[in-house]
């Protein structure tokens, strides 16, 4: 594989949901994500009620592929935030290296708001982030043993 | 790309199911959503045209048990055949641990299945994979069909590195897990070798 495998290790997890918690708040959301630029969902906070969250991980990771392939193709490297506004919910994504930041929410705050504390989060997140991927690379020895442990039979049992 | 998660205890994983038109991907895809039970799948979400043609991308999570007290779940995604949504299928093989080349076995779809084959080699490449390198099952499907191709001579034209080879017809489920089955393993295979 051409991609380290990001392993996300539990302080680093609570500290990513830390972060999550705040923005949260601080700018009174439904739900707050960040998600992998590939689809992957990381960590959400917030009220997710019966929302699949993978789903919408995929779909938020799509959306921004299409939409940074469309600022390519009009001379923009990427469109750094993406806007969805609804009737009564609305979306605001922040794209951070290869992560977004994905706020949800609703009348109770403002556009302006999401993107100002969204902006002040979206600096440690890329902090965070730096460190696992760092993590991931020089700590791949160690991880790869427990991995190295899983048998055939593991792997079959999958599938039994 | 594999994620792995120690505070969720999860390994994460992306397949994709490529092919030319109309060969069954998202076939592929509704079959195996039917035949799982609930608690192991996400909803099956098609971004599809208003003539059910996929447009961008099909897409499930699929949990498959757990490894070594791992939950292991597989993003199962398939491209838009068409040629000319090249550029959707380029975004979504960023990040993909395995893929699956669906064929279309009736002789007639011949010359396209080369062509997505060749289409599949270059946009793996544009992502900085070599396909020989990733781990890939090739599919021959529609097998229940009149006009197709003896499975010897499409593997002949067909196979690139001795990867398994699946006859199948997916809208019946036949030799639908087992294709899924073949480039699972090989994904938490890769994953053990580091």
């Amino acid at each position: 594989m051409v991609e380290t495998t990001i392993i996300i290790h539990e302080h680093q997890f609570q500290r990513i949901k830390n972060v999550l918690a705040r923005l949260c708040v601080e700018c009174a959301a439904r739900v707050v994500f960040l998600v992998d630029r590939d689809g992957q969902p990381i960590a959400f906070h917030g009220d997710i009620g019966d929302m699949d969250t993978t789903s919408f991980s995929s779909l938020a990771a799509g959306n921004v592929a299409a939409t940074t392939s469309m600022a390519k193709l009009i001379g923009e490297d990427v469109f750094p935030a993406v806007v969805h506004e609804g009737e009564r919910e609305s979306i605001f994504i922040s794209v951070i290296g290869r992560s977004l930041l994905v706020v949800v929410f609703d009348e109770r705050s403002t556009l302006g708001l999401v993107k100002l504390r969204t902006k002040k989060a979206s600096h440690e997140v890329a902090s965070i982030l730096e460190a696992i991927q760092t993590d991931s690379v020089n700590g791949r020895l160690d991880e790869n043993s427990f991995f190295a442990e899983i048998t055939d039979e593991d792997i079959d049992s999958l599938f039994s | 790309m594999t994620f792995i998660n120690y505070a969720s205890r999860e390994i994460n994983c992306k397949i994709v199911y490529y092919g030319p038109g109309l060969c069954g991907k998202t076939t592929n895809l509704q079959y195996i959503y039917d035949s799982t039970a609930p608690q192991a799948k996400g909803k099956l979400i098609s971004l599809a045209t208003e003539t059910d043609r996929t447009l961008f991308f099909d897409f499930m999570p699929l949990e498959l048990g757990t490894v070594r007290g791992f939950k292991t779940r597989f993003h199962l995604y398939t491209v838009p055949g068409q040629v000319y949504y090249d550029a959707s299928r380029k975004l979504i093989l960023k990040g993909v641990d395995g893929v699956v080349f669906v064929a279309d076995s009736q002789e007639e779809r011949m010359d396209a299945n080369i062509e997505s084959l060749y289409n599949l080699e270059e946009n793996l490449q544009t992502q900085g994979y070599d396909l020989h390198k990733i781990p890939y099952v090739l599919q021959l499907n529609k097998r229940d069909l009149p006009n197709v191709i003896p499975s010897d001579e499409l593997t002949a034209e067909l196979q690139r590195k001795g990867e398994p080879v699946f006859e199948a017809t997916a809208s019946q489920g036949v030799g639908v897990f087992d294709t899924l089955k073949a480039v699972a393993k090989q994904v938490l295979t890769e994953l053990r070798k580091g």
